[in-house]
Order: C-alpha cells, then structure tokens, then sequence
C-alpha cells in the first residue's frame, strides 16, 4: 500500500519511468488488457438494462454506507446467532495479531489462502512468517506471484505482467512437482498447480479468505471465484477466517440480485464466473470454526470525505484498469500499492491520508475511460481532481501555486487580451529552431520538449478586429 | 437566437485561426453573432487541482455570456468542463461545443465546405467521455467535399496529453503519445484533426519532433475551408 | 480504552453525518420475455458455452448409467438424499476429503437453473444436493435439474432462495483465466461437469 510495499513512498512518475523501459511488460499488458476489454464489452452489450443495474448498484452501496453501523452491528449478530466469531480491527496490525492468536491457539503452522486483496493490504503472510506461520496462497495468479517472490500487480490477475513462457520457467525452478518438460500452454501450467496444491488442499486446517459481499440481515457472507481453490479452502480446513473489509457489506440478500451481474461480467468477461460460494456461520459441513475480522483500516476516514468516499462503493472488478491507457503503459507496480490502476489511485491515498500516496491523483490524464466502465457508477475523475485539490492544499510547492495563481491572472479578462497581443506579436518566432532549443534547459518546459515541439502556433494572419 | 462564441484561452493564445474558423462556418449560416470579451474556463486550475482559483473564472464566463442564448466554443474539453458546475444549471444549460450547435441546434451536417485532402479523426477522450458529442465530428466531416476520412486504428485511445499530466508524468505522456503517433502514421492522412487544440498541440508537437509532414488541424477550420 | 468495536461504530456515526439514506433506483428487469421452451434453450446454450455437457432426458437414470459408461467413471458417490435406483453408487458417509479424493465422480440434484448465465444452484441444505465438500473433490459432477426448476434470471434466483441455506453456485467446470486471461476449464473444483435436464 503506497509506502506498505517497500516501505517508503516511492513517486509514481519515477516507478513509472522505470517500468516503462520494459518493452516485454507492456507487450504483455497491452495483450492481455485488449483480450479482456474485448471480453467484457461483448458480454455487456447482452444486458439490456446495464445502465439500470449500474445505477442500482451505485445505489445500493452508498445507501448501505449511509447507515453502515447499523448494517454492521446486524450483520455481526446474525454471523454470531448463526454460530460464527466476529472480531473487529482498527487497522492492520490488530487484524494479523487477530488471525495469529486464531492460528496459534489451535496450534496451525500452514494456512492455505483464497486470493484477497484485504489480506495483502494488511501484509498478512509476512505478519505470519514472523510467528512461523506459513501462508500459501492457493489461487494460480497469487501462487505465480509468491513463487516469484513478487508483489501482485493487478487485483484481479495479479500476474497480469508475466507470459506464458515466463510462467513457464517460473514453474519448473520452483514447483518440485512440475517436470523439465513442462511446455509453456495454459492448460498444462494450470495442471501443475492443480497437482501441486491438492496435497494441500485436502490436508490444511485452517483457511484465510476475503469476502466479496457480507449480507447484514442474515450474516451471510459470499465469495466469488473461479478455480475452485476458494470452495477447497472455504469448505475442507477445520478453522475459516475471513477478512473482509467494512465496505463490503450489502443490507440485504435480495441485493445481490444487481451484484452478481455486474461483478462477473465486468471482471473476466464472463455471464457468471465458474464458482460462488454462500455460509451463514455455522450448518451442514465446511469449517467448524468461522471468524469474521470487519476491518477499518482507513475506510472509516475514507467515508468522512463527501466526495472522496464513493470511492468505498468499489466492488473490485478491475473494469478501470483493463480500460486505464495510464496503466496500461506502466503496470500495476508503479502505484506500489496493492490497489493499482485509476480506483487505486482514489482508494490508496484515501486509506492511507494524504501525502502518504500524494502523486497517485495526479497519476491519470481524466481520459474517463474508468468512469464508463465502473459497474457501480464511481466517478473516479471527480474523485481524483478532489484529491488532487487536498494534496496541493498540503504538499503543493510553492513555485507550483505561485504559478497557477500567476496563471488564473493572466488567463482572466484582461490578462488574456494582453497577453494574447503578445503571442500574436511573437507567432513567427515561438515555434523557431533557437527557442526549441533553448527550452531544453528550462525545467518544466523539458518535460514537454523530451517528446515533443513546441508546435507552431495557428494564427489568423491578419486580425479581422 | 443570440449566439457567443466562446474562445478558449489556448485558442486566444495560440490558435487564432481556430476562432476565426468558428466565426466563418456560424456567419455563413446565418447565426447571429454576439461579441463577448474572452476569459479561460478555469478548467487546468480545476483538473490540476486549484478548484477555488477556477472560480471567478467561470463567474466572469457566465456573466460575459449572459445575454446570448448559447455559448459555443471550438473545444470540446472546455465545453465539458463548463457543464460540470452543477451548480449553475443556466451556464450549463447553454454550452454547446461547436458540432454540437451544428448538428443538433442548427440541424446542419453540410455546412459547405470543401478540403481536398486525406484525414484522419482523432477523437478526444473529452469529446467522446465529458462532452459526449458520440459521432457528430464525423457527420460533419462526411459532407465536406473532397475529403478523404480515414479511420484511425484505435482512434478512442487517450493520446496522453492530459493537461499538466503531460509535464508531471511526462514519460507515461511520452509513452501514450509513442503509441498515437505510430497509429497515426499508419494511415496515410495528411491531416490529424480533432474537436480540441489542446490535444492536437500535443499530437502536433509529437509529430513535428518525428520531422514528418503530418499536420493537426482543428475540426472547425476544416469545417470553413473552401477548397 | 475503548475496544476497537466501539471505536469503529463511533467514527462511523461521525463519519456519516449528514448522509441521507437515498432511496434505490431498481429499474431493472427482473425477468425474460421468454417461454419456457426458450429458457431451456437458453439454459443448454449457455452452459454448452462453458464447455460442459447438457443433455435432455426423460429417463434420468438411463442417461446417467450413459454417461457413466461413455466416460468410464467406476467409482460413484451421491448424496444421502438421492433416490439410489438411478445407479449403482456409494452413499455420502461423511467421507473424510483423503476418502473423497478417492471418487472419481459425484451425481447430485440441485436447486435451481439459471438460464441467462448458465448457472446451476446447489443448495447444500437440502440431502439430495448433498454437503458441499461432495461435489468438490470428486473429479466429474453429473448434475441434475429438473426443468421446473430453471428461472431466466439471476433476480429471480435470487428472489427464490434463502441466504441461510448454504449455497454454491456453479458455472460450468473450474476455470482460470490467470495467464494471458486465456481462459482455460479445469484447476481445482471438478474437471468434468454434465448438466441432465430432467424433463417432466
């Protein structure tokens, strides 16, 4: 999470720039990004009311957020009634000593994991390595990613930036399991993490997840997947503890009648994605211990925006990415932060508070591509000028204010005639070979000069007033 | 009906011809033109983040505006900027960009005007996603004589520009820009045009750096040509 | 030192001060213009899409003792709830997961249909459908819904259900699309599903 991942705030342009030096990240990203955009405008363009669900879905989520402690306190007495734990935590810390204690009491060494970017903001499995606990993540995207010893980089494919042949020898170094002649399709890579994982599977005690969707009026709570490692996990260990943020309760059940549209369809491209799973704490098999952890761990400040808190409504699709040309050219790294990409751009600097993330705002050209996409209506743009507005507020320099209070005079009535006289008086020369040189020395006028001209004006020859 | 034409300050500076071109089609057809004193739109001080310096900007546009019946501008990015003041349904209620006041005000797509060269589109993310002009550009583009439209490969791709994102972020600006141009010199147009200066100063200057002949033009001034 | 629970409501009520409660704009469609006929076609279209296997039948057990053949799965388990005369099989005896691994096929009834996505709902409350661990291990799942059972969609499934009965809802077979998005069937859950419509 913007300082989370390496420990300082690294600026975005700076882990951009670097990024953007590898030509094979961006070939993979721009292939598979296209892939999935194509994917889900076609399974969109099957619903007719998609606009009537998108505004239901944005609906839904700021009405639950409106009376969130009510929500939340039902929610925990029906988990509860139903014979599950529910732990509250302010922040990370309290959420891993939480799940530590769980895992310690009952004497566990190994927890298998469902992917759950909730457990990544909190930096849970380096929290357990420090009790010898270890944490395996048991999705395919998330394995690549801890064999690899690497951060995700996207929150739905967070091995969005590898290839297939890259997985390839990714595997055959580290899974003891898969041969030497190990080929590079798919198919065959999934295979090997099937047979890798299923020991496992059928022989862990307890299980980490996140939660899609918590419903408050009977304390269930639903998890969407695709591989089958979430039912594996959510069913078969003895102990289940699920991290879920406090932003993801819906107040009823009939809710999920818009969110189970929206969410497939603008994640993978598909109708519906191979496996949902629902459990109301305790009846028939699966875990006989359930935890819930409701985590706040800045959502609460994030609500306390007017604007900013819209943000909270994000169902975790990843649509704004896929369509995002920002991330599209840099990849999820250079956010570093678990939520990349424009909602990460929003989320990230809300959790955190400002100037912890202070560039991520500024990390977007307000294309609104994301805005179009967004299941459930999130204005990012608007959002991301906001935050703009108090990271300058904060963190500006002061030539950068100077400049801009400089520039509404001189963009102002009778700034603009004078200083239009002057750029008429100058036309021939503003575009000549002398002054595309000179102002490669001067500071913000190299930053355009490195990829362009200065591009020569247009003016009306002979001025008809 | 009282029409003012709405500069934009990049136009005022930099692209007179723009304005000139705007007043050119809106005479030949017969609109009455109100003259207005010109200020910016506030809108860089807005995405960059100085909200409360845009403000007596977009006070003195509303107020130099109101006695015309539609404020029209040759920018498309200007002209959304100014209808997300909710809080001034009047201003927004009147702001049309320059197509827009063509094809849904005037009803007109053939606004008589011949160009007799290869172009290619570049739609705005500003004209596509904010001001939401759909396929109006290209309406009028098809009724010019002697124009040869050419489509560009992923035309809806944000070239990169951006405002001050292009100096702040100006390699990831670079990177967009890189793909632009390629996609541009792709087709064989002569002409790069588009319903916004601002992103055709970026695409400009691009292409005037890779020292090929490719110009950017404003869809207005295509729009006044007579051949 | 108040406890975290405490805290959070608290900085909640102050956060959302001022936030009205705003009505919800549901004008979606709740359902298919569609006939019952056309579900069906539906359904087997979509669940064809997820490459699975679909077949009507008005003689269940004849076409499960097909399937069983035509792919040679030997070692059948179902839920307590589902009739036995359909086929030679164990019964659910709260095998461990290290005994259920030992199946290579399950067969259980499920809930509901849904037509638009291709979905079949398994509803773990009730026997015939069996606990969840069941039709998870197992390799292949022969499913069975019965034709009145298939809504068009997911709000009307939803509007038929009960969120305390434990649910899972299938898709066709596992999937990833984890590399290159490349959509590939078959990682953790079962390889092999077969839908059997069951006709009246």
């Amino acid at each position: 999470m913007g300082k989370g991942y390496s420990g300082i705030p690294i600026p975005f342009p700076v882990l951009a720039k670097e990024a953007l030096k590898d030509s094979q990240l961006r070939a993979n990203l721009k292939r598979a990004t296209s892939t999935i955009r194509d994917k889900r405008a076609r399974v969109v363009a099957e619903v007719k009311d998609w606009e009537a669900l998108r505004q239901a879905g944005h609906d839904i989520k700021m009405a639950a957020l409106a009376d969130l402690s009510t929500h939340l306190a039902r929610f925990e007495r029906e988990f509860t009634e139903a014979g599950g734990t529910v732990h509250w935590a302010r922040n990370s810390q309290e959420a891993c000593e939480i799940i530590t204690k769980i895992a310690l009491d009952n004497k566990i060494s190994e927890v298998v994991k469902v992917k759950s970017l909730t457990t990544d903001e909190i930096s849970l499995n380096e929290h357990l390595a420090k009790y010898a606990i270890s944490a395996k993540e048991t999705d395919l995207a998330e394995l690549i990613i801890q064999l690899a010893d690497e951060h995700p980089s996207h929150i739905l494919v967070p091995a969005i930036h590898k290839n297939r042949d890259q997985i390839r020898d990714l595997f055959v170094k580290e899974i003891p399991e898969a041969a030497s002649t190990l080929t590079n399709s798919p198919t065959e890579l999934a295979m090997t993490a099937r047979t890798h994982l299923r020991k496992k599977f059928l022989s862990a005690h307890m299980a980490v997840s996140g939660a899609n969707f918590a419903i408050a009026e009977s304390g269930t709570l639903c998890v969407v997947e695709s591989e089958g490692n979430g039912r594996m996990c959510l069913t078969l260990p003895e102990i289940l503890v699920s991290v879920v943020g406090i932003e993801k309760i819906l107040p009823t059940w009939n809710d999920l009648e818009v969110f189970l549209q929206l969410l497939p369809r603008s994640a993978t491209g598909e109708r519906m994605n191979p496996y949902t799973s629902f459990w109301t704490g305790e009846g028939g098999d699966g875990p006989t211990q359930r935890h819930v952890i409701l985590l706040d761990n800045g959502r609460v400040q994030t609500l306390a925006d007017e604007v900013g808190r819209e943000a909270l409504a994000c169902i975790r699709c990843s649509a704004c990415m896929n369509v995002c040309p920002v991330y599209e050219h840099t990849g999820g790294h250079s956010y570093n932060s678990v939520y990349p990409g424009p909602i990460g751009a929003i989320i990230t600097p809300q959790l955190l508070g400002p100037g912890q993330a202070k560039t991520l705002p500024f990390a977007s050209t307000l294309c609104g591509a994301c805005y179009d996409v967004c299941p459930v209506k999130i204005n990012i743009p608007k959002i991301l000028v906001h935050l703009r507005a108090i990271e300058n507020r904060d963190n500006a320099g002061k030539l950068e204010k100077l400049a801009m209070r400089a520039a509404a005079k001189a963009l102002g009535p009778q700034g603009l005639k004078i200083l239009s006289t002057v750029t008429a008086t100058l036309a021939p020369f503003i575009a000549s070979a002398p002054l595309q040189l000179l102002v490669r020395h001067i500071p913000i006028a190299r930053q355009w000069s490195a990829f362009r001209n200065i591009p020569t004006p247009r003016f009306v020859k002979k001025r008809t007033r | 009906m009282k029409v003012g034409i709405f500069a934009t300050c990049i136009n005022s500076l930099y692209y007179t011809r723009t304005v000139e071109a705007t007043r050119t089609v809106l005479d030949r057809l017969g609109v009455l033109i109100v003259d207005t004193e010109q200020v910016c739109c506030g809108q860089m001080h807005i995405n960059s983040g100085y909200p409360e310096l845009a403000e007596p900007l977009v006070d003195r546009v509303e107020r130099n505006f109101v006695n015309c019946d539609f404020i029209v501008a040759p920018s498309a990015s200007c002209i959304g900027s100014l209808r997300e003041h909710e809080n001034r349904p009047e201003l927004v209620a009147k702001c049309l960009d320059l197509s827009e006041f063509l094809v849904d005000i005037l009803k007109v797509t053939d606004v008589g005007a011949t160009f007799n060269h290869r172009v290619t589109l570049h739609t705005t993310c500003h004209s596509l996603r904010v001001a939401k002009l759909g396929d109006k550009p290209q309406q009028l583009l098809r009724e010019v004589r002697g124009l040869d439209l050419i489509e560009l490969p992923e035309a809806d791709a944000c070239c990169g520009f951006g405002g001050t994102f292009s100096v702040k972020n100006s390699d990831v600006s670079g990177a967009m820009l890189h793909d632009k141009l390629a996609n541009i010199l792709s087709t064989s147009a002569e002409y790069v045009v588009s319903a916004d200066n601002s992103c055709l100063m970026h695409i400009g200057g691009g292409l005037q750096k890779k020292g090929t002949l490719i110009e950017v033009i404003h869809l207005a001034e295509i729009l006044a040509s007579r051949g | 030192m108040s406890t975290a629970r405490e805290d959070i409501l608290q900085r909640i009520n102050a956060a959302r001060a001022g936030m009205i409660s705003l009505q919800v704009d549901r004008r979606y469609d709740p359902s298919l213009a569609l006939s019952h006929a056309e579900l069906l076609d539906l359904l087997e279209d979509r669940i064809l899409d997820y490459k699975a296997t679909f077949t009507r039948s008005t003689n269940v057990a004849q076409t499960i003792t097909r399937i069983l053949a035509e792919y040679g799965l030997r070692n059948v388990l179902i839920p307590a709830g589902l009739s036995t005369q359909w086929t030679m099989a164990t019964v659910d005896f709260n095998f461990s997961s290290d005994q259920l691994d030992e199946f290579d096929c399950v067969i259980t009834a499920s809930e509901l249909g849904i037509a638009t996505t291709g979905t079949i709902i398994l509803n773990h409350s009730d026997p015939a459908q069996g606990r969840r661990a069941i039709s998870l291990v197992p390799d292949t799942h022969i499913c069975i819904i019965r034709e009145e059972n298939v809504v068009g969609t997911v709000v009307e499934a939803i509007r038929r259900l009960n969120p305390k009965d434990h649910q899972t809802w299938i898709s066709g077979p596992s999937a990833t699309s984890d590399i290159e998005l490349e959509r590939v069937e078959g990682v953790h859950g079962p390889r092999n599903l077969h839908v059997i419509l069951a006709l009246c």
